[in-house]
């Protein structure tokens, strides 16, 4: 297959394993939380596709109390964009990077330059769910300047008039939220995850992943069966909030791995 | 100029916006043409007046200060939306959305609330419309204003304190947000001020239309003029683009006062949050700060789009005030008027009483957007009960 060349990295190994028949996993971590980094590291080794990093923002609207409570934590420990950024050239994962944040702390400093400063980390794509389609326009077209891909999220909730056109904006993958609600792990998965994945995969050939509310193994291999994978957050974050610590995480994330490529 | 409406994209000027999540871009895109439709729906429209007037009170008195204004050198009119049911300016925009809500068939209403005083309009509005109710509040704002809270369990309302962040109102907005992003399918957000994403900004000012509308009139009736100035506290800025809104396409100064420790517009950074781009208070990286005031309802970093816009343009002006001077203003109101202003509206007075000098002899139309009987405990904090001064 030839990919363009404006492909990023995110999409270009993404689309190589599930093209090779692997089912996708990433997993979020909360950055400037005590040990983020060899949580990373771990998450990584126990086989994650590509890992999210939160920089932790005031009011992160779209995150339930998990990671809401990780954020606080990492904002009162003194963390900045500064101060997460400057450790990610160091992560030692070998695969790609996203950043996860809220659109006020692009806003800030301007695109251009929030858009660059990810770039020379070694970011590869940015999520930033206060930010829809609709408005996105301006920071897509700074970020794809220096290469940063911008994943974006479709919703339950979002008209079949204009997926299509959210799927072909997306770069990176198409984040498809599993739920109407905010992160945070459910008992069940919800029948809105299978749905969205669905209505997704028939619109775009990008990898789709589900995402919000994934709360255990057995759940991403459902959502798999429909998505291309998964995206597992507060899940993750709960071993660090219990002090589980990268170990903790590193066995979390290994047993998502083995469910999906058990099937 | 007359105050514009937004572009489709919700801006005025640069300001405004949809930055919310995409789970909600449906239910913002449903409201403005559920908003749309009914304002072109007289029937809509003459429902929406009359429960105002039967049910609200409306419309509220113009009332001349002469005590005040003779003390001041200005002279002082009052626009009592302290009056109003629930004692405050919030009942227009709720019974405004309530009716939209029903229209939608939505049988829920969320709301946030700072000073309590939109909580319990949301609450009352939920009574008369029999929908559920959820109230979001800050737990700093469940302390300070346990009045408020006591009167929305008694209208039936679940009040749910927050307890992330700085436990105020820009909180309590965060987790409305997210009940909403869960409940978006059976739930209305009644959004409190003319903030939030777009229709809420200009959807808001438009309930609160009326305020401005009988002010100009009853102007005009006193004394065959409008006023040389026309002020109002600003939060989010509901009360003062009401009344704005009736003046704006005059002569008159526009003033909206902010707290001293939630000047947003005085500040001017430009920021996102809560689904708008404004005027936001914020760190050097672009965390939200918290802001700081003696008033529950004032105390948001944040300020709605359409203020940053008039600032922008330079049709409106926002001086800030102190807690202190507030603590004045609002003590100066009850002893030559008999009127116990809430602590909010008390900012605006607070202005007038630090420009006496530079406004002598003009016409100050101010809105005093609620009553004070929910500050009454925390004054007696400040004030202590032996004050006999
Ligand atoms: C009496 C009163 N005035 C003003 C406000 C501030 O809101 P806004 O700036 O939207 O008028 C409040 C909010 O709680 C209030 O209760």
């Amino acid at each position: 297959m030839n990919l363009k060349s404006d492909v990023g990295r995110m999409e270009t190994s993404l689309r190589a394993k599930r093209d090779g028949g692997g089912k996708l996993l990433v997993a979020y971590v909360t950055g400037g939380f005590e040990g983020w980094e060899t949580a990373v590291e771990a998450a990584a080794a126990a086989g994650a596709d590509a890992i999210e990093i939160g920089i932790p923002f005031s009011d992160p609207v779209m995150d339930g109390p998990v990671i809401q409570e990780a954020s606080e934590i990492a904002l009162a420990a003194g963390s900045t964009p500064a101060s997460i950024l400057a450790a990610v050239p160091n992560l030692d994962t070998g695969i790609p990077h996203a950043v996860m944040t809220y659109y006020n702390l692009a806003h800030n400093p301007g695109h251009e330059r929030f858009a660059a400063t990810l770039a020379d980390s070694g970011v590869d794509a940015a999520i930033l769910p206060d930010l829809p389609f609709v408005e996105s326009g301006p920071w897509r077209e700074a970020a794809a300047e220096v290469g940063i891909e911008t994943i974006l999220l479709a919703a339950p909730t979002t008209p079949d008039a204009r997926l299509p056109e959210l799927c072909a904006a997306s770069a990176g993958f198409v984040y498809a939220v599993g739920l109407l609600g905010v992160t945070g792990e459910r008992s069940t998965l919800a029948s809105t995850a299978t749905e969205i994945a669905h209505r997704c995969k028939t619109v775009t050939d990008k990898p789709v992943l589900t995402g919000v509310g994934i709360g255990s193994p057995e759940q991403a291999v459902e959502a798999s069966e429909v998505a291309d994978g998964v995206i597992i957050g507060s899940a993750v974050v709960r071993q660090l909030l219990d002090g589980h610590g990268a170990e903790g995480v590193g066995e979390l994330v290994a047993s998502y791995r083995t469910a999906l490529d058990a099937g | 100029m007359v105050m514009i409406d937004p572009t489709k994209e919700g801006r005025f000027g640069e300001f405004g916006g949809r930055f919310v999540p995409e789970t909600l871009i449906p239910a913002c895109e449903e409201l403005e043409e559920a908003f749309r439709d009914a304002w072109a729906d007289p029937l809509f429209i003459e429902e929406f007046h009359r429960i105002l007037i039967d049910y609200g009170g409306r419309p509220s008195p113009l009332t001349e200060c002469y005590r005040l204004s003779e003390q001041l050198g200005v002279r002082i009119l009052l626009k009592r939306e302290d009056l109003n049911h629930t004692g405050s300016h919030k009942i227009n925009n709720v019974i405004g959305q309530a009716l939209l809500a029903r229209r939608m068939g939505k049988s829920r209403l969320v709301a946030e609330t700072g000073a309590g005083q939109h909580g319990v309009a949301t609450a009352t509005a939920a009574a008369l419309f029999d929908m559920e109710c959820k109230v979001y509040m800050g737990q700093v704002d469940v302390d300070r204003q346990e009045l408020n809270v006591f009167r929305m369990n008694l209208l039936g309302a679940e009040v749910e304190a927050v307890s992330s962040g700085s436990r105020t109102l820009k909180d309590a907005v965060n987790e409305a947000l997210r009940d909403w992003v869960g409940t978006v399918e059976n739930t209305h957000y009644c959004l409190g001020s003319v903030m939030g994403p777009h229709p809420y900004p200009w959807m808001v000012r438009t309930f609160h239309h009326v305020i401005g509308d009988e002010a100009h009139e009853q102007c005009l009736k006193l004394m065959e003029r409008v006023p040389d100035v026309v002020v109002a506290c600003v939060g989010g800025g509901s009360n003062a683009a009401g009344i704005f809104s009736g003046f704006a396409g005059t002569e008159a100064r526009l003033v909206g006062v902010e707290p001293a420790g939630g000047a947003a517009v005085g500040r001017g950074v430009p920021g996102v949050v809560h689904g708008m781009s404004s005027y936001l208070m914020q760190d050097e990286v672009g965390q939200v700060q918290e802001a700081e005031s003696i008033s529950a309802g004032l105390d948001y970093p944040g300020v709605g789009p359409e203020h940053a816009y008039l600032s922008s343009v330079g049709r409106a002006e926002y001086p800030s005030v102190t807690d202190q001077e507030v603590i004045e203003a609002f003590q100066l109101l009850c002893k030559t008027e008999g009127i116990i202003p809430a602590l909010e509206s008390a900012h605006a007075l607070a202005w007038v009483v630090r420009e006496a000098e530079t406004l002598r002899d003009q016409v100050v139309l101010l809105n005093l957007s609620g009553r004070g009987d929910k500050d009454v405990d925390q004054m007696m904090e400040v004030l202590g009960t032996d004050n006999d001064q």
